[in-house]
């Protein structure tokens, strides 16, 4: 056996040793990002959050939230919504309550305020595990498909990368088990605070494929499915990734 | 999501010297194009994480391409190992000889899911670039 494929075996010995269930791509960052996450001083997502926390209280959220019982609501998510009869995200929800209950004009999700407003709600639930809703087992099994089906010119599926390859590395960039506890998170290759959306955008495109329209039915199934598999992780939104 | 149709299965026929690459046990023997392929081509595009992709996944003897893969076996010694008709058929379509494999299919297009419009009924390399990196790849002798 060539000494590549034996090392294809460590991560599922680990597996086998007791080191079960979901890693946060935390983990296998530097200890200098790991660091600049958990610095609360240092952490430039905090600018974000704090922006939220202003925007919170002027747009008229804080007219029906208190900020304290925010606290485990990002852990939920997505979760169902009965009007919907299927998944609704937070980016979603927020946009909805925003719009119908405080009478704003509509925000787009990748504008610096959505991130923002998403970034302070998040945070509320920092360091809280993700408990998926129950109600979304079909969404889920839909994103499950997704997320294993090959897909684009290169023909590779998230599974591939995230599941079988986790631990490799793709050119320079080690390959995390692809969680979502972070988002909005800082990446620095981007030089801001950007969504899950946006991520998933990057390996959708680095595969040269059609990447999938934000809020549409199939992203939200995807985007079921990953918290799903991330159950326990902790939210750790604004998380630092490379 | 689109399925790439049968014709165009083997696309950029322009510049073929065969109607579609012929296999014969686990090799595509005859090269093809007509003129023969440059090495010193080849190297760039394996070299080019936007064109070869290749250091992506393997290693090879490219030492100032710092940032190169360990999912893959090391292209080191490649050529000692393999007939050039046996890297070509690696390169044109992997999944021939292991249907799971990783590797992408440089020249085929057949099946592929949900391909972006800029890359739809395209292949990654063109015929004289499959050509150029199999003349690099056989010059990897150790
Ligand atoms: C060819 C490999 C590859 C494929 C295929 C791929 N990804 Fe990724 N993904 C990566 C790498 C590498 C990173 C880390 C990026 C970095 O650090 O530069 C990443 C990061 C992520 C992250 C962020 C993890 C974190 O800790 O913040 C998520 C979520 C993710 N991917 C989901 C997906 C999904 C869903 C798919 C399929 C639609 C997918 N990926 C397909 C390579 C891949
Ligand atoms: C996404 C990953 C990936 C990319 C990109 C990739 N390969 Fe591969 N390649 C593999 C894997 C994995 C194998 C092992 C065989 C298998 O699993 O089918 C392989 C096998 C090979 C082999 C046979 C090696 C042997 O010793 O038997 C050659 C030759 C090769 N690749 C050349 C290339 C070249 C040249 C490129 C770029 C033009 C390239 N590969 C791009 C993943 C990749």
């Amino acid at each position: 056996m060539s000494p590549w494929r034996r090392q294809g075996w460590l991560p599922l010995l680990a597996l086998l040793l007791g080191a079960a269930g979901p890693r946060s791509g935390f983990e296998t960052m530097t200890p200098e990002l790991q660091a600049m996450q958990r610095d609360d001083a240092g952490n430039p997502g905090m600018l974000s959050v704090l922006e939220g926390e202003a925007l919170f209280a002027r747009e008229g959220c804080a007219a029906c939230h208190a900020a304290a019982a925010l606290r485990g609501v990002a852990a939920r998510y997505p979760a169902h919504d009965a009007a919907r009869g299927g998944p609704i995200d937070l980016a979603g929800r927020i946009a909805e309550c925003r719009e119908q209950r405080a009478g704003r004009p509509p925000l787009p999700r990748e504008s610096q305020p959505m991130l923002a407003l998403q970034s302070f709600v998040a945070h509320q639930s920092r360091g809280l595990p993700i408990t998926p809703d129950p109600r979304l087992a079909e969404a889920r099994a839909e994103g499950e498909r997704l997320f294993r089906e090959r897909r684009g010119q290169l023909n590779l599926s998230c599974a591939q990368c995230h599941e079988t390859l986790a631990g490799g590395r793709l050119a320079g960039a080690n390959i995390p088990e692809g969680h979502p506890n972070g988002y909005p998170l800082y990446r620095l290759e981007w030089q801001a605070l950007g969504s899950l959306q946006r991520r998933l955008r990057g390996c959708f495109t680095g595969v040269r494929a059609e990447p999938l329209a934000p809020g549409s039915p199939a992203a939200l199934a995807l985007e079921a499915y990953l918290f799903g598999r991330a159950a326990g992780l902790p939210i750790e939104t604004p998380a630092v990734r490379p | 999501m689109r399925r790439a149709l049968p014709a165009l299965v083997f696309a950029s026929v322009a510049g073929l010297a065969q109607a579609e690459p012929v296999v014969v046990g686990d090799a595509i023997p005859a090269p093809l194009t007509a003129a023969p392929g440059e090495p010193a081509r080849g190297r760039a595009i394996v070299a080019d994480r936007t064109r070869g992709l290749c250091l992506l996944c393997h290693p090879a003897p490219i030492p100032e391409e710092r940032f190169q893969g360990n999912l893959a076996p090391s292209l080191a010694g490649v050529g000692a190992r393999l007939t050039p008709g046996q890297l070509r058929l690696r390169l044109v379509d992997s999944r021939r000889l292991n249907p799971e494999t990783l590797m992408p299919a440089y020249f085929s297009t057949a099946g592929l899911v949900g391909v972006a419009d800029a890359w739809q009924g395209r292949p990654i390399l063109r015929v004289e670039e499959i050509e150029d990196v199999v003349a690099y790849l056989a010059t990897l002798r150790d």
